[in-house]
């Protein structure tokens, strides 16, 4: 009897404008308004919308034996809000199925667990209020921006009441042992962790429509004689991947949709049971702890974060960034929050990377920008006018607080 | 006086100083009662006509009759001849070739033969395939017009090594004396690296040349020390500069901290890295301080990293290449301007700068040095200085007030018409010796 675990990563950035140094002091607008609404609305049409209805659909159809698990950005929740509430309501019905787990993650998809315990605090708790607010549920599995992981980093989550967490299941952590069973954290081990089976993973994700991969075209079928046969050995099989895949990475043409419309029947028919993330990690013990004393992440051929943080460029960025974070909690306003909140997303380091050797493909596609030096001039240029605002706000919040003294 | 001039652009199309100052030149020559015939390549027919007569010839066995507007008496004195050609002034034979190589990719038809000497000019659209062919082909036009209006002039003056063989062939056609300006030398473009053809183009031409005019002492110097020309040919000729009657409004300013601009291309010669690093020294002293670079170039990216690494880049600005109407707004925004060159014949951007009330800090290694007393001096490479400079101006207002009136009244008296009348005086001379010879 073997297990899978469906578990789909929603995220939208909100994308910056063209902003030129001769906005600074004068323009407080940073975002791009066409774009963001633009792409979201394309995504919810080709994506969003006719998955939720699909998997809301499955679900039905099985009586609660096909489950599944979701993160979503805060993010892309004020995206939904903005531009597509229909949306937001069809993940709420999924919700309501009580077939349907959300997980914990960053408000902001950020990367502040590389940034500081303080930084990272903040945003997870700001995300599980987001998500008991909307969903009604709290979450007890999470997941980090990426699969950023590390033995501390998932101790540190620990700390924060998550029972769960997922990792990539990458080859130079795992050396010759199986993703396909449920691990523990090297330093706190009633941590469990669920590693993604990258092979099962990519076949969807990145494979499925490739008419040059020797397994094309992939049927429920052929995917499923694989989930349960003896070469893919273990207990649980992982299948994470961005939610994006479904008729937006993968378009509609592709059948990806009647793919997933045949895959749990034809599962639960071979014996494979759903299950979601935190069911999973119930289920099984953890077999064995796994030392991750670096910082990993499921992307790249290196599975590392040099695509965030792997030039000067991304460390300067980075690093000016988290050094307002004092100045921000002090002002306590809504509206700095806001920005704040989107000025860490990851996707704007991404933009910045210049490794474009190997996965040069993958970076264009998410990339809005001409170069990495576009990406980062235009940034800076947002944060730079952020600081100044920043500055202003704090010293007439020093100004008024004299004034109430004097009087 | 007549002459006939190979030169670039006209306004409204200028790509750079060498255009600008053609025209401010040309003007100052009207104003002296100089006849200035006025050849260009490629003219798109809405120049600036009040001071000259636009003659379009696209071939030139049929130069045009002058389309005289006797608005004004200046006019008479310059007439205007287009040849076609897609010639650019600051291009050099590898990037024409890619130019060129675009220009295929277009579509449209290419003149493709490599005798450019034994072709017929029939113009339209077709252009020689590399630089150096482009190069020749203008010299037979520059021939035929030459011949065309034998009689009507007394000097030929060629502008940068574009047009100097141009000017030898008007000259074996004519017989009348020639001037080569040197507004750059091919080591100012290219550091120790030199294109050896381009190399021995200007220096046959200034060979061949009665005189040869150079934009500055250090221009002078290396004419002479580096391309051997006898000294006693090479005289200096310092550009002026000229100003739109108008000054726009300037721009609210969007932040409060002081301002340091450094405007141009981003390329080595320029000196952007020295301007980087003194930056970073200012900005450990001072906080509230702005630097902005503006323009692109070559080692744009290379500088992005460099601020990066320093750690300055929430207070160090990009812009981007800047057009018109922006340049303008920069200088207004300006506190102080920075030209960091490592080697620059003339720069006349520190004029426009002090034109716009800004102090300026120049390199020893300008041109513009030699005719500025209210600019802050430092040598290129002298970090510390240049950071001192800096903080000096932006620290203590009465440097600056100081720097930008006197500067500002220094610059209004650089005018083109006194630049003008000492050309006439060495026109002059040279016809007066050929006529001797």
């Amino acid at each position: 009897m073997k297990t899978v675990c469906l578990y789909f990563q929603v995220h939208q950035p909100w994308r910056l404008k063209k902003y030129r140094f001769f906005n600074m002091g004068k323009d407080h607008n940073y975002l791009d308004d066409l774009s963001n609404r633009s792409i979201m609305q394309k995504v919810a049409r080709q994506c969003y919308l006719p998955m939720n209805a699909l998997l809301l659909k499955l679900i039905q159809e099985n009586k609660g034996k096909f489950r599944c698990s979701f993160s979503i950005t805060g993010i892309a929740v004020e995206q939904f809000k903005a531009y597509c509430p229909e949306v937001l309501d069809s993940f709420k019905a999924l919700a309501a199925t009580g077939c349907v787990e959300f997980l914990g993650e960053t408000y902001s998809h950020s990367l502040a667990a590389l940034a500081s315990k303080e930084d990272f605090t903040e945003q997870v708790k700001l995300h599980t209020a987001m998500i008991k607010k909307e969903f009604g549920q709290k979450p007890t599995a999470f997941r980090n921006t990426e699969l950023i992981y590390s033995d501390e980093i998932g101790a540190m989550v620990s700390e924060l009441g998550f029972k769960t967490m997922l990792a990539e299941g990458a080859r130079h952590i795992l050396g010759w042992k199986s993703p396909n069973y449920v691990y523990a954290n090297a330093i706190d081990q009633k941590m469990r962790l669920l590693l993604r089976n990258y092979k099962l993973s990519d076949d969807i994700a990145f494979r499925f429509s490739n008419q040059g991969w020797d397994e094309y075209p992939l049927t429920a079928d052929k995917y499923v004689s694989w989930l349960a046969s003896e070469e893919t050995p273990g207990e649980v099989v992982n299948l994470f991947m961005d939610y994006e895949t479904f008729g937006e990475h993968q378009g509609a043409e592709t059948g990806i949709f009647d793919f997933m419309k045949a895959l749990p029947k034809v599962a639960l028919g071979a014996g494979v049971e759903f299950a979601t993330v935190s069911e999973a990690a119930k289920k099984f013990q953890p077999v064995s702890v796994l030392h991750c004393p670096h910082v990993m992440s499921w992307a790249d051929e290196e599975r590392d974060i040099t695509a965030w943080l792997g030039n000067e460029l991304q460390n300067e960025a980075f690093s000016k960034l988290y050094a307002m974070k004092e100045k921000i909690a002090k002002l306590k306003s809504a509206d700095f929050d806001y920005v704040w909140n989107f000025l860490q997303t990851s996707d704007h380091f991404y933009y910045m990377a210049t490794k474009w050797l190997s996965d040069g493909d993958v970076h264009s596609y998410f990339n809005p920008y001409d170069s990495a030096y576009d990406a980062f001039i235009n940034y800076m240029n947002v944060l730079s006018d952020f600081q100044i605002e920043v500055e202003k706000a704090l010293e007439a919040k020093a100004a008024a607080r004299k004034r109430t003294k004097k009087a | 006086m007549r002459v006939l001039m190979f030169g670039w652009e006209f306004p409204p199309h200028i790509a750079g100083g060498l255009g600008t100052a053609c025209y401010g030149m040309t003007r100052g020559l009207a104003r002296n009662g100089v006849d200035v015939t006025f050849i260009v390549p490629h003219a798109y027919g809405d120049e600036d006509q009040r001071f000259i007569r636009v003659v379009n010839a696209s071939d030139v066995e049929a130069v045009y009759g002058s389309t005289e507007s006797g608005a004004d008496d200046i006019l008479d004195k310059i007439s205007f001849i287009h040849i076609d050609s897609n010639m650019v002034p600051y291009i050099s034979p590898e990037e024409y070739e890619s130019y060129h190589e675009e220009f295929v990719k277009t579509g449209k038809r290419v003149w493709s033969t490599t005798d450019s000497w034994k072709q017929r000019y029939t113009f339209s659209g077709k252009y020689g395939a590399n630089l150096m062919e482009e190069v020749a082909r203008y010299a037979v036009v520059a021939a035929q017009v030459a011949k065309n209006l034998e009689g009507q002039f007394d000097v030929i003056h060629a502008h940068d090594w574009l047009t100097y063989y141009a000017g030898i062939a008007a000259k074996r056609v004519s017989g009348k004396p020639l001037v080569v300006h040197m507004h750059a030398t091919e080591y100012d473009r290219s550091g120790e690296n030199v294109n050896t053809q381009v190399h021995a183009i200007e220096k046959t031409g200034m060979m061949a040349a009665d005189c040869v005019m150079a934009v500055s002492n250090l221009t002078r110097n290396i004419v002479i020390n580096r391309y051997g020309i006898p000294a006693e040919k090479v005289v200096t000729v310092h550009n002026a500069v000229r100003f739109a009657e108008k000054q726009s409004a300037a721009p609210e300013r969007g932040v409060d901290d002081k301002i340091i601009t450094f405007l141009g291309r981003i390329t080595y010669q320029k000196g952007p890295d020295y301007f980087v690093e003194a930056a970073a020294k200012v900005l450990k002293r001072v906080p509230n301080v702005r630097f902005v670079m503006a323009g692109s170039g070559d080692m744009m990216n290379h500088v992005i990293r460099r601020v990066a690494r320093l750690g300055i880049a929430d207070r160090f600005h990009f812009t981007g290449f800047l057009r018109g109407e922006d340049v303008h707004k920069m200088f207004q925004l300006s506190d102080v301007y920075v030209m960091p060159s490592v080697s620059e014949p003339f720069g006349i951007s520190p004029l426009e700068a002090m034109r716009s009330n800004v102090p300026v800090i120049i390199s020893k290694q300008s041109g513009v040095a030699e005719v500025l007393d209210y600019a802050v001096k430092v040598d290129y490479w002298d970090v510390d200085a240049l950071a001192d400079a800096m903080y000096g101006l932006i620290q203590y207002p009465a440097l600056a007030n100081m720097f930008s009136a006197k500067g500002l009244e220094e610059v209004t008296n650089l005018k083109w018409n006194n630049v003008a009348a000492k050309m006439k005086t060495i026109y002059e001379r040279i016809v007066e010796e050929s006529k001797n010879k």
